[in-house]
């Protein structure tokens, strides 16, 4: 019985979600005539994902404070623009561009959050109220002609970390995982990390390196993680979405965390909109328009509840990956357009179909 | 005859076996009282017997009228006439009483709903339970008491013969479990028959006829009321004679650890009007405070706002240890300052019910078992083993989810959780509510180990034998306002229901 009340059955849960994707990559594997499975489509398949993961880092810990934010793809194409033209317009350095973008998006999460918290109006209802406004901002900012700025600043969509680089991070990292695995307990767990970071660095270097926005969203991936499981502000979030009373009467500043959590989601925006900038050349007027979907898709797909209390950044991750994957595959495979769509929702309505399956039958 | 028979009933869970080869049986007729701790397996029997679990998840059988049935779903045992009066009543707030009575059993004519006969219909139940209100009130403007009441003549108008009552009088006032009574003996003159399920016992001495008492998943006893008494029917529920339940703590009274003056409240929905008006008190080191009154009166609103969860606007001023202090603005204001509140409804203010027993201990302390700004998990699980061992939960693990635990298991984490922030002064709300005898004891145990430690008590309890026999001195409130305060050695029962209820009341009418 211990076995069945653990509270999060990570293992179980976890590897379902990696058997769906190697399924998902088995089959396009097939169907592309390995194509799929090439260096350089994985590569592709990575940078691909990399800017819906980055959003859905923080679209987790905002949906398992039991607060949802529609307004981040919108947000992301503003910002974006905000960076493109500093960099562009106004011949601003590139430090200065990437740190004001990224206060700029905080600022306006602090704001989002404040009107929630202190007017009491459901997040629903200011981020999409945010959302239509900062589709507005976009346009009227760049009067709908796109901007592109120069290779200095392309950098971050589009370099790879030379492979000499990578492997010294890539062992680097593997040995402190080597030295946790040292501990008794989740020796499988760490030794499994260890086998993937060279995995992963191995098949990146067999193409041109990791590229630089894919180890952007790594990065940002394990600081959101260790925040979410390591940090009583983590913590507490997690509390306020199980029960915001029981968290209140609890002594958690339950108005201050969701300020922040929505100000930490801003500055993801920030960042987000400058890889996002980066990576297609150019900021446009319809730059990060449904991407909110797409973060929220790839968090609710890695098993966060949108009930609030649950989720973790790495299955979204897993989430974010399995729709690039769908997508990337249908691409390769000259699908119709319109099939992705159709697929990728219907794989959203099965996977929390099954989420919600699975926890009925442990009541 | 029996109306209904439940023969040798097992049902087994992943690891437990929640009932084991129990038999009950109902007579036209009677009220048969089922008693039992928490754990016991009351809920499962129950369960069995509305179809909750479908037949063939459990061993046994179940004889309605001597014949055999097999009830798939809560539907099934309906339509035989058995209904479920649940703990937590399943009615629409927003919705008119009339359109409650009849929810679901419309009275259709071409697909549209006929609303005369909907009022007559409803007017009818009101009636045969005797309750004088408007057809077309919602149901969110009555009191518990008048709901319950609801729920009852829908279950009547739904031709119900078995009453299924689980814990019906939890949130009544006295003058409400009254009525309920009169109403039960009047039904039962009609030939209907109950399962009463409660906690406090001297409900059952009242109104049943038979007693069975379950301990374990085993049926102990079966006897007619005439033939037990309470304090037998507590050792069959525990296993063991229960000499002293209210161990008043003989600790030595120490300085005044809070003052509290002039302390009002407003009622956030009607401004100018006082939940909390001008209440004064002290609580010392090593002494429990008891504060009694009826259901209303303002003691958990006297509680928790004094605790910084005040929905209204709250005055008066405060000395924690001998320290000047503004009222507390928030709960983490009053813990920094060493109050602590176990609330009242453990499930809404006390728990995050989907998450461990270890993240529910630490909830109230995470801010501080950090290490260079991260958790310090090592900390976390020791001090959690530390307090999961010294309120002796009972719990496979630290990982299991606290809704896994019995009510007096959770109880105790609660006060884990608090006794983890090192209050200095502990509130407590309805401390023992809907927990079994034997839990009740280690609480009131725990309560006096804590006074021996130099904590100061509040302790605000409907159960008057428990104010009377833990509290040092006692506090009466009415109406919001402070009627009495008296000793222990003064504190009757009389003397305290008199202040409780002196004034004429009209709160829950």
């Amino acid at each position: 019985m211990a076995d069945l009340n653990k509270r999060n059955d990570i293992p179980w849960r976890a590897l379902t979600m990696v058997g769906a994707l190697l399924l998902i990559w088995v089959i396009f594997s097939f169907t592309t005539e390995g194509t799929f499975l090439s260096p350089r489509n994985l590569s592709l398949l990575l940078r691909q994902m990399s800017v819906t993961s980055i959003l859905a880092v923080g679209m987790v810990l905002v949906i398992v404070a039991g607060q949802i934010d529609l307004s981040v793809g919108a947000m992301t194409g503003f910002l974006g623009a905000i960076s493109a033209i500093l960099f562009v317009n106004h011949g601003w350095p590139l430090w200065a561009t990437i740190a004001v973008t990224v206060l700029c998006g905080a600022i306006l999460g602090h704001i989002q959050g404040h009107l929630v918290t202190w007017f009491n109006i459901p997040a629903f209802i200011v981020t999409l109220g945010g959302m239509l406004v900062y589709q507005g901002c976009l346009l009227g900012f760049t009067g709908g002609v796109a901007i592109s700025p120069s290779p200095d600043y392309l950098f971050m969509g589009q370099a790879f970390i030379p492979p000499m680089l990578g492997w010294g991070l890539a062992g680097f990292i593997s040995l402190f995982f080597i030295y946790r695995a040292k501990a008794p307990g989740n020796r499988l767990r760490w030794s499994a990390l260890v086998v993937l970071v060279l995995g992963l660095t191995a098949v990146m270097n067999a193409y041109e390196g990791i590229p630089f926005p894919v180890l952007i969203m790594l990065v940002l991936a394990m600081i959101f993680s260790i925040t979410a499981n390591q940090t009583p502000f983590g913590r507490h979030l997690y509390a306020i979405g199980g029960n915001k009373e029981a968290a209140f009467y609890s002594g958690i500043n339950i108005q201050q965390h969701l300020v922040l959590v929505f100000t930490l989601m801003g500055a993801l925006c920030g960042v987000a909109g400058i890889v996002l900038t980066a990576r297609v050349g150019a900021a446009s007027s319809d730059a990060g328009r449904m991407m909110e979907l797409d973060a929220i898709a790839a968090a609710v797909i890695g098993g966060t509840s949108l009930m609030g209390g649950r989720g973790t950044v790495w299955g979204a991750l897993l989430g974010a990956l399995i729709m690039a994957s769908l997508d990337n595959g249908m691409s390769l495979m000259n699908t119709e357009a319109f099939w992705q769509p159709i697929i990728k929702g219907s794989i959203l309505i099965v996977a929390v179909a099954l989420d919600m399956m699975g926890r009925k039958g442990k009541n | 005859m029996s109306l209904l028979e439940l023969k040798n009933i097992t049902k087994d869970f992943p690891g437990v076996r929640a009932l084991d080869g129990v038999s009950f049986d109902l007579q036209k007729g009677e009220v048969h009282a089922l008693c039992g701790e928490n754990g016991a397996g009351k809920s499962t029997l129950i369960k069995i017997l509305c179809g909750y679990y479908p037949s063939g998840s459990f061993g046994g059988e179940i004889l309605f009228n001597n014949q055999p049935v097999h009830f798939k779903s809560l539907k099934d045992s309906e339509e035989k006439g058995i209904a479920l009066i649940a703990q937590e009543l399943a009615l629409v707030p927003d919705l008119s009483v009339a359109e409650n009575l009849l929810l679901g059993r419309w009275p259709l004519k071409k697909g549209l709903i006929q609303w005369k006969k909907v009022r007559e219909e409803a007017r009818q139940a009101l009636e045969w339970v005797g309750l004088d209100v408007s057809l077309d009130t919602p149901v969110r403007e009555l009191g518990v008491g008048q709901q319950q009441m609801i729920e009852i003549a829908k279950a009547l108008l739904k031709k119900a013969e078995i009453l299924v009552l689980d814990e019906p009088t939890a949130a009544l006032t006295e003058a409400d479990v009254q009525r309920l009574f009169a109403l039960l003996r009047q039904l039962k003159a009609k030939g209907l028959s109950a399962v009463y399920i409660s906690h406090r016992l001297e409900e059952v001495e009242q109104m049943a006829d038979r007693v069975t008492v379950l301990r374990d998943g085993k049926s102990i006893i079966t006897a007619p009321m005439a033939q037990l008494t309470r304090d037998k029917i507590i050792s069959h529920m525990v296993g063991r004679e229960v000499k002293n339940l209210y161990p008043r703590p003989t600790a030595a009274i120490g300085e005044t650890l809070l003052t509290v003056q002039h302390f009002s409240v407003e009622d956030p929905a009607n401004p100018g009007r006082y939940v909390v008006k001008d209440v004064s008190f002290e609580v010392k080191r090593g002494e429990i405070l008891g504060v009694a009154g009826l259901m209303g009166s303002g003691r958990t609103a006297l509680l928790s706002s004094l605790f910084g969860a005040a929905r209204g606007k709250a005055t008066g001023s405060l000395i924690v240890q001998g320290k000047a202090l503004s009222l507390f603005s928030s709960p983490e204001k009053a813990i920094e300052a060493g109050v602590a509140l176990v609330s009242e409804d453990r499930k809404k203010y006390g728990l995050i019910l989907e998450e461990s027993v270890q993240e529910n201990l630490v909830l109230a302390s995470l801010k501080h078992l950090v290490k260079r700004g991260f958790l310090n998990h090592a900390a976390i699980q020791s001090e959690a083993e530390t307090q999961v061992k010294a309120m002796r939960v009972k719990t496979a693990n630290l990982e299991v989810w606290i809704n896994k635990l019995s009510g007096g298991n959770q109880q105790k984490v609660v006060l884990g959780k608090w006794l983890m922030t090192q209050p200095k002064v502990l509130f407590l709300d309805e401390p023992t509510r809907g927990i079994d005898v034997g839990a009740k004891a280690e609480i009131y145990e725990l309560m006096g180990q804590l006074a021996a430690q130099g904590l100061g008590i509040v302790l605000v309890s409907s159960d008057l034998p428990e104010i009377l026999g833990l509290s040092h001195r006692v506090l009466v409130l009415n109406q919001g306002r402070m009627t009495a305060q008296m000793s222990a050695a003064e504190a009757t029962p009389e003397k305290v229901l008199a202040a409780a209820a002196t004034i004429k009341t009209n709160f829950e009418l």
